[in-house]
């Protein structure tokens, strides 16, 4: 059993493989991650705009990228877009499908944020003399993004458990590697270690998220 | 030919669709197994969890929460490839289905047992003392009295998760698993043609619009009221 799963040879052999992964994994994230929240930002403020002909497009956007499983997104770009002679390759595709995705979900919680801010917010600050673009960008997005943070944290936990799928169009990211790694060895020991360096890497933040939920249930 | 009609020939293409249109029929049927069973099986279990967690067992609890955090922070397709690829060495195959369903089960069982955990605390004290001393045992409060007060609140984060989990059976097509995009995606590379991933993602939109535009209705008719 645990020369199975896990077998110290093996691991030795594996480790530098698994690390250029997890360097990958690590890039992949902060790449896609501030991606999202820039596509998810340009949703929430369009949707500021009141008009029904700005809405319901919208509205139809977001929905219609959260029906869209991610891997079904990224494939289709993947496997389609060379045919219309782009080739983007799979960091391109992993980028793009990213922002279309979770955009979409930053969105709808950037939304939320903004408008759980009062009125009265805006107004005052409108009256002091701020502008528009002022408002927005120091006093109302401060307040709502306090507002809505464990839900925009938990969303970035999913992102990066999501930058696995880059494995399926062949990014060398930590999936990817330790795959390699098994087919090479016959054994799941790589698979297990990337396994247990996503835990180490990921745990604090749902440890906190967890008692943040606890916290956010309890006080509601 | 022009380019439009290129473009048309290229993505919609009658013949290759006319040819590969049931094998999405069946990659639909195949999502939609996986999914329920997914859902019933995860849920169930996430709510056995959070009652035993109630009776209030510290090593139990401990233990739960572990598998809980660990299950929540490993993408789920690691889990997916570590039980599909992971497991034969002990003698133990479990099929690409059989893979994908433990692996979105056990995914969607620590994020439930969280939520209903979540919402079982947020019911007051004086609920649980009040229906102890009119002679409710221990099992009966919690069922009767606690578990529909917390369950109303739970629907909305319940019901977002689930749609989230759901849409994983896609991962599937990785471990040979014929639901709609392994379909497609086998169908791409049968005709040397994009037409069939059209249809894919038509199929996913059919199965999973209704949903999303559900959930949303849901999350707004049983939103916590402060």
């Amino acid at each position: 059993m645990l020369d199975t799963f896990f077998n110290i040879e093996i691991m030795k052999a594996a480790w530098p493989i698994l690390l250029a992964g997890l360097g990958n994994t690590l890039l992949l994230s902060a790449t896609v991650v501030p991606l999202g929240l820039l596509g998810g930002l340009i949703l929430a403020l369009l949707a500021r705009l009141r008009s029904p002909w700005v809405r319901w497009p919208l509205m139809a956007w977001v929905d219609f990228f959260r029906a869209f499983p991610p891997l079904v997104l990224l494939i289709f770009l993947y496997a389609g877009l060379p045919f219309i002679g782009l080739e983007l390759g799979g960091f391109g595709c992993v980028a793009i499908a990213f922002f279309l995705n979770t955009g979409a979900y930053y969105g709808e919680i950037l939304r939320a944020g903004i408008d759980s801010v009062p009125t009265g917010q805006s107004e005052a600050a409108r009256s002091t003399g701020l502008s528009a673009t002022q408002t927005m960008a120091w006093v109302i997005l401060p307040q709502a993004v306090r507002n809505v943070l464990p839900d925009l944290m938990s969303n970035t936990l999913e992102v990066v458990k999501l930058t696995a799928l880059g494995s399926v169009v062949a990014m060398p990211e930590l999936l990817f590697q330790a795959r390699q790694a098994q087919s090479l060895t016959y054994n799941p020991t790589p698979i297990v270690v990337a396994a247990l360096i996503y835990f180490a890497l990921l745990w604090p933040l749902v440890r906190l998220l967890s008692r943040l939920e606890n916290r956010a249930l309890r006080a509601g | 030919m022009s380019s439009w009609e290129r473009f048309l020939d290229t993505f919609f293409n009658a013949r290759v669709m006319a040819k590969y249109w049931p094998d999405i029929l069946y990659g639909m049927w195949v999502t939609i197994e996986l999914a329920v069973l997914v859902v019933i099986t995860g849920i169930a279990s996430g709510l056995l969890l959070a009652l035993l967690r109630a009776a209030g067992i510290r090593p139990v609890n401990w233990l739960m929460i572990f598998v809980v955090d660990v299950l929540r922070a490993l993408p789920p397709l690691v889990i997916i490839v570590l039980i599909y690829f992971g497991l034969p060495s002990v003698d133990i195959a479990p099929s690409g289905f059989v893979s994908t369903w433990a692996a979105l089960a056990l995914v969607l069982m620590a994020f439930s047992e969280e939520i209903f955990w979540s919402g079982i605390t947020a019911v007051p004290r004086g609920q649980w003392e009040a229906s102890r001393s009119t002679g409710l045992s221990f099992t009966q409060t919690l069922l009767f009295v606690v578990l529909p007060q917390a369950l109303r609140m739970t629907i909305p984060p319940l019901t977002s998760r689930t749609i989230a989990i759901t849409k994983g059976t896609a991962l599937g097509s990785v471990v040979a698993v014929s639901e709609i995009l392994g379909q497609a995606s086998s169908a791409v590379s049968n005709s040397y043609n994009p037409s069939p991933l059209m249809l894919g993602a038509a199929a996913y939109l059919v199965l999973f619009i209704p949903v999303v535009v559900a959930g949303r209705w849901v999350e707004t008719r049983f939103a916590w009221k402060k």
